[in-house]
């Protein structure tokens, strides 16, 4: 085989690779741009989803959203720093809880929804309800968040350590006021994986936050997710595909506002802390 | 004595504080894991005591209400898909990681990055979605009913697709550059430098980007709910429906009682300890090359 | 210093108190070891830092001069595995007893460090963090301390427009010189400075070497530097630290002038002479 031929190989395969992606994307945007309206965000949904909107299930999954991050953050952003600031090279205890959250980045999210079943639903009696989704969910992306941001702040520079101490800072201050506003791309970028992770979440949702498509009044009402709504549609109601294909990007676009607001935050933070 | 302790101007109680309370977080947080297997396990119990776990690999089939739970079918029709997808995954993703370690570069190689993340971060119901109204008519039309063993294996080698290009992308971005530099200098064509030089080089991280590209294929629940057909069968057609554990326990978490929910609880236990088995082996593979290069 | 220095800065505002230097013992350090493990670094130092003197610590790389700062101030505390022995009398209290706060310990001894390493902040919060830090709320107080400081590290008309700007943007002069600002903001005893114009250019280093001549008086300052010009230039007096077998110790202490035109002592005299280290 020739270096000409190879070469051409390597570019076919990419070039299918880039086409099936613009192949799905142009897809999503020809069959549901036509049926995106500002009517549409706002809405009830009508029929099984057939008609009208989304409304109540987009404040279901920004509620969902928010429930998985008002928790998953400050425990993730606490446990990074624990494991970054507090325990010494090959410290038992912080090898294990690294251990740990690494064997539960592994497990598949189906399995988080039976777990958030069977512990959030049914042990804790919170039932099919936005309270048990969104804990489910934070679960989920805590191990991905702690360890991002655990490298984040472990990769903040010795310097500022060492003359926060100089200064007879204590350590609470020195990480609060220094380390975490130094580390917060990472923390940032931790959050990102955590949003696509939990607003792609599908299987976790089902049986853990529910189908139930109507405006939920509080944290204890079932909600459903954008994702849910996209797989409901799509498998259960026959004539939803318009509607399917409007909410997907729909779910893109959020997913997109999501990133660039987390983006931003770690921005700001850092400006406004920071002045690098 | 101003330097003696119990100073009560400032607030430096705080750090003695913060210590125990961010260790009893963490280790709250490593005790999910415990929880999360226990309840498994508790729930699971009623089909797995008293050696009724046999019944899992012994039963024909899936029949839960009549108190058949046999999990081969879907297990192996779970490894079909996830063998199909890498088939197709595995080439191209390294293709695609080769393209963007020695082809690509500046405004080509930004416009393939981005591609990359945004394939990488599409929800995998938004691809089971194209899966089910684009692919699966058009297969449809060629070899009915279309919704099979080979629209799941062609949409799952998708979703994974960017693990493989990712993954083995940063193993050959491992390689050392004086390595590269030597094998030009030997006159070796651009070719041969990255099939004999590089990928030999790389060769442990490509394995363990393959490897945790299995263990999602595995895990991945949406697209093969969507695609796959679902009919309870040993796959024995590329056109045929069959159905993955994970979609089993979505399609019947709804409504399974007693031994039946059992049922979905240890066939998701056993999908966990498969799925950590590869992760654990692709963390082994990518240690090995630190040792070794 | 040449007047292109005083010229180009304003270098100002600490008193020099006359007599700038008393013999009394600010400091008393006896037989104070450090180890790091099983290696022991330092070993038996005693000597006297005096009160309002700028005392240099000379000697080659790994003698353990940055730990006999380290120790000072109890920075050891930080490094896993260090230990301390002897004793350091500071006002009658030994700083290496357990029952010490570190963290007003290190209030009243501050550090500067060899690399510059003003917090990734404004200028004004640099040394805003650790005044509220150490309890003071008011911003008129705050205001007027953050300018004391500045003017007495020579910096205020330099960056007096741009508070709120990025420390990090400020040249490496300028940020050595925030960092003195922001250690003495905190209005300490004694500064310990490890090398401070070693990672500077020469007309930089030659600013804040100014500025250390002019802290002479207020404070006692204990210098690490390589720079054997320096230490004549600054200080008052002068230890000099050698390295053997590993271990590092104090060979010799005296005024600096002694000590650089009539060492006692044979290593002394090889070293200030170039033959050594």
């Amino acid at each position: 085989m020739s270096d000409r031929l190879f070469e051409a190989i390597i570019y076919f395969c990419t070039a299918t690779v880039v086409g099936l992606l613009l192949w799905i994307i142009g897809d999503l945007a020809y069959q549901g741009l036509a049926h995106l309206s500002f009517d549409f965000l706002f809405s009830e949904p009508e029929n099984a989803g057939r008609d009208g909107g989304i409304g109540p299930i987009l404040v279901s999954t920004l509620m969902i959203l928010g429930v998985t991050f008002l928790t998953a953050l400050p425990v993730g952003v606490a446990v990074a720093v624990w494991l970054a600031e507090f325990t010494r090279r090959g410290s038992i205890a912080g090898n294990w809880v690294r251990l740990s959250l690494d064997v539960m980045a592994g497990v598949p999210s189906i399995v988080y929804g039976l777990f958030g079943n069977a512990f959030f639903c049914l042990y804790l009696g919170m039932g099919f309800s936005i309270l048990s989704g969104g804990l489910t969910l934070a679960l989920m992306i805590l191990p991905v968040l702690i360890r991002t941001c655990e490298a984040g702040v472990s990769s903040v520079s010795d310097a500022w350590r060492h003359g926060a101490q100089a200064l007879g800072m204590s350590r609470s201050s020195a990480i609060w006021h220094i380390l975490l506003p130094a580390a917060s791309p990472a923390i940032a970028a931790g959050l990102i994986l955590g949003i696509g992770r939990a607003s792609a979440e599908t299987a976790a949702l089902i049986f853990t936050s529910g189908y139930v498509d109507r405006m939920p009044e509080s944290l204890m009402d079932s909600g459903r997710t954008l994702s849910v709504h996209i797989y409901d549609l799509s498998m259960n109601v026959t004539g939803g595909d318009a509607t399917a294909h409007a909410s997907a990007l729909v779910l893109l676009a959020l997913i997109l506002i999501l990133t660039m607001l987390a983006q931003s935050f770690s921005g700001r933070w850092l400006q406004g802390r920071l002045n690098v | 004595m101003i330097l003696s302790k119990r100073n009560t101007l400032f607030r430096w109680g705080a750090d003695r504080q913060l210590q125990p309370l961010l260790a009893a977080l963490a280790l709250a947080t490593a005790a999910m894991l415990l929880l999360i297997v226990t309840f498994l396990l508790l729930e699971a119990w009623p089909v797995v005591a008293n050696g009724r776990w046999r019944d899992f690999f012994t039963d024909e089939s899936w029949y839960p209400l009549e108190g058949q739970f046999g999990l081969l079918p879907m297990l192996w029709g779970s490894i079909a898909i996830m063998v199909g997808a890498m088939i197709l995954a595995a080439p191209l993703g390294l293709a695609a990681a080769i393209f963007a370690s020695f082809y690509a570069s500046g405004f080509v190689l930004r416009v393939y990055q981005m591609l990359m993340a945004l394939l990488a971060g599409m929800p995998s119901v938004v691809l089971g979605l194209w899966g089910l109204m684009v692919l699966v008519p058009l297969l449809a039309a060629w070899q009915p009913p279309g919704a099979s063993l080979l629209a799941a294996m062609l949409v799952l080698s998708l979703m994974i697709l960017p693990t493989v290009a990712l993954a083995s992308a940063s193993a050959l971005a491992s390689v050392p550059k004086p390595l590269m530099a030597g094998a030009a200098a030997l006159g070796m064509c651009r070719k041969s430098q990255i099939m004999k030089v590089a990928i030999p080089v790389a060769r442990h991280g490509i394995w363990s980007a393959m490897l945790l590209a299995v263990a999602r294929a595995l895990g991945e629940t949406m697209v093969v709910l969507m695609v796959a057909g679902n009919v309870v069968q040993y796959p024995h057609g590329l056109f045929e429906p069959v159905r993955a554990l994970t979609a089993n326990i979505a399609l019947e978490m709804g409504y399974a009682m007693e031994d039946h929910r059992a049922g979905l609880f240890a066939s998701g236990l056993m999908l966990t300890s498969i799925v950590l088995l590869l992760a654990w082996l692709a963390g082994m593979t990518a240690k090995r090359e630190l040792h070794h290069v | 210093m040449t007047n292109h220095f005083d010229t180009a800065y304003t270098v100002g505002g600490v008193s020099l108190a006359e007599p700038c230097c008393i013999p009394t013992p600010h400091l008393q350090v006896n037989d104070l070891s450090v180890s790091y493990g099983e290696h022991r670094v330092l070993e038996a130092v005693t000597l006297d830092i005096y009160k309002g003197c700028i005392t240099a610590l000379i000697g080659p790389s790994g003698c353990g001069k940055t730990s006999f700062l380290s120790a000072i101030n109890r920075l050891t505390d930080l490094i896993p595995g260090a230990a301390t022995e002897g004793s350091v009398q500071f006002e009658g209290e030994n700083i290496l007893g357990k029952s010490v706060d570190t963290l007003l310990l290190r209030r009243r001894i501050g550090m500067i460090f060899q690399k510059p390493n003003p917090f990734p902040l404004s200028i004004r919060r640099n040394l805003e963090l650790p005044l509220r830090e150490h309890g003071v709320r008011e911003r008129k107080t705050l205001d007027a301390e953050i300018e004391g400081a500045l003017r007495d590290a020579g910096l205020w008309d330099e960056v007096k427009d741009r508070l709120d700007g990025p420390a990090l943007a400020l040249s490496g002069g300028q940020q050595q010189r925030l960092c003195i600002a922001r250690a003495l903001v905190l209005k300490p005893e004694i500064l310990l400075m490890d090398e401070p114009c070693s990672a500077l250019d020469p007309i930089s280093s030659g600013v804040v070497e100014d500025l250390i001549i002019r802290l002479r008086g207020r404070f006692t300052v204990v210098i690490v530097t390589h720079n054997l010009a320096q230490a004549k230039r600054v200080a008052n007096y002068a230890a000099f630290f050698w390295m053997t077998e590993r271990v590092g110790k104090l060979i010799e202490f005296d005024h600096c002038q002694r000590l650089f035109e009539a060492p006692n002592h044979n290593l002394t005299a090889a070293y200030i002479s170039g033959a050594k280290g």
